[in-house]
């Protein structure tokens, strides 16, 4: 019975490991849907009043996402946007903007 | 001479594709092939770019474009209020061409072969593919309003639905109207492109009217019950702003038109206009809706939302207005451009012998001006669901602004010429 139990677990690992097996380009797929805004690969089209986000230090990006989300930081739309993504996105997604050159 | 151009570029292009597999297979992951797009709006300009930046180069596209020029619908009714002019809201190809490498081809697509992955172009020729990405946004269903459904009457009664002469054709329309004379918009039953869109041109129109012909009204005939998007900060500008000027009539339906008298025909009612501009329905742009492949509502596209591909024909993905939305997705350009990456990172994975992303993430942000300066947004984010197989919204994101305000009016600009640098720059 133990051992049943155990290879069960096992299967679930699996089965829970592949179900999150996620696309290794993630991050520049969720910072791409930024790009509409913020410019491709977060490089913002100059002087149209829309930040950069190329470049950014990861920590820096991150604390300003988090303020919007939870409402620290006052926003026309920013706030309402950065709710859709959870935590692990809105890394994944400073991380990618950090690495840009 | 045309035709040899174009072998040629298919023999360059498959000999890089060899190249770029046979460098695959060391790599293990590199894609490679010939991609076709069909039509370079918000979608597939879009796709075009991010398929080539995202394979650095190893992934050939070609872009069918009956235009020779990118013109936005976004902003265009700026153009018609008159505040903007054709040239802001037009676009070359050129840096498609030149900095990113895709071919452009200004011509139409008359026929999808899928079981031989090759298109027939209208001026002659073929393109074969690997796979191909639809993006023909909307054709109108004239057939519905009997009255228009012939060249002459089109040319009367204006859609201005699609950015380009007609854009220019309404506003000269506005302009030749005397003053005291009415403008009437009719908006078709819902989903059609751009929902807060009809309803901002009736403000800019309204705006134009108190600036310019003081005695002239504007009229909505919406064929929906109801206000489709922003409804409060549209009926917050018409109270506030154009009292008076402007009257919004639900539940009131074009079934056909006069022309001569330029009347709108309501199911029982009459509307005449001095100017009136007829937004017919409308269902996926004709070489999605007519290749054979599966449609619902016989109107839209059904498609996988983890790769944009037909449920029913493999290597065809169709993008934009065309497809039938998932829940609450609006038919945008902005959301087009999301479709098209999604699209762009799904082909490069299945190129490489990958499956697709298993968790896209979409978002749509719409801007609406109510005069020349005063814009009100909708925002929404949606992530893909295993359990519906659709991408949903996300439940406490997204939303309107808490009011109308000239902050977002900057804001609108920066967001066109940044979404237009993202596809085409």
């Amino acid at each position: 019975m133990k051992k049943l139990t155990q290879v069960a677990a096992a299967c679930l690992l699996a089965a829970a490991s592949t179900a999150h097996a996620a696309d290794p380009n993630l991050g520049r797929n969720l910072a791409a849907t930024c790009a509409n805004c913020h410019g491709t690969n977060g490089k913002a089209v100059p002087g149209a009043g829309m930040d950069s986000l190329a470049g950014e230090s990861k920590a820096k990006l991150l604390q300003k996402l988090a303020d919007f989300k939870s409402g620290d930081k006052p926003a026309s739309i920013m706030h309402q946007i950065s709710k859709g993504y959870s935590d692990e996105q809105l890394a994944l997604i400073a991380e990618y903007f950090a690495a840009q050159k | 001479m045309m035709l040899m151009k174009r072998r040629e570029f298919l023999k360059a292009g498959a000999a890089a594709g060899a190249m770029a597999s046979l460098y695959g297979c060391a790599a293990g992951s590199k894609a490679g092939g010939h991609v076709v797009v069909v039509g370079g709006g918000y979608g597939g300009a879009t796709v075009a770019k991010y398929l080539r930046m995202w394979s650095q180069g190893s992934v050939q596209v070609t872009l069918v474009e009956r235009n020779p020029t990118f013109i936005s619908c976004p902003i265009s009714n700026l153009v018609i209020g008159g505040t903007k002019t054709m040239e802001d809201i037009t676009v070359s190809y050129d840096n498609l061409k030149s900095k990113w490498g895709v071919r452009v081809i200004q011509d139409d697509v008359v026929a999808v072969d899928a079981a031989k992955r090759s298109v027939r172009l209208a001026k002659g020729g073929d393109l074969s593919y690997d796979r191909i990405v639809l993006s023909p946004g909307i054709d109108f269903m004239f057939d519905q309003i009997p009255g228009l459904n012939n060249a002459a009457a089109q040319e009367k009664i204006l859609h201005a639905w699609k950015a380009g002469a007609q854009t220019v054709a309404l506003r000269k329309q506005l302009e030749a109207m005397p003053d005291g004379g009415t403008f009437a918009v009719a908006i078709p039953k819902a989903p059609y492109r751009c929902p807060p869109g009809p309803y901002e041109r009736a403000c800019l129109v309204a705006d134009y009217f108190k600036k310019s012909k003081p005695k002239s009204k504007v009229v909505i005939l919406d064929a929906n019950e109801d206000v489709q998007s922003k409804k409060g900060l549209f009926m917050k500008a018409w109270a506030d702003l154009y009292k008076g000027t402007l009257e919004y009539r639900p539940n009131s339906e074009v079934k056909d038109v006069d022309v001569a008298t330029n009347t709108a025909i309501l199911e029982f009612d009459k509307f005449k206009a001095d100017v009136l501009n007829v937004i017919p329905p409308h269902r996926a742009g004709s070489i999605a809706s007519q290749s054979g492949i599966k449609l619902i509502n016989n109107r839209w596209v059904d498609i996988n939302w983890l790769s944009m591909e037909s449920t029913s024909t493999p290597g065809v993905h169709v993008l934009g207005d065309a497809v039938f939305p998932a829940p609450t997705m609006p038919k945008s350009g902005h959301m087009a451009n999301q479709h098209g990456k999604l699209a762009a990172a799904a082909i490069l994975n299945l190129l490489a012998g990958q499956e697709p992303n298993p968790a896209p993430v979409v978002m749509n942000t719409c801007y609406s001006f109510v005069d020349a300066k005063n814009v009100i947004h909708v925002a929404s984010v949606h992530q893909y669901d295993a359990a519906t197989k659709l991408v949903q919204p996300v439940k406490g994101a997204g939303g309107i602004s808490a009011a109308r305000n000239e902050l977002e009016g900057k804001a609108a600009m920066g967001w066109a010429k940044n979404i237009w640098a993202d596809m085409l720059a």
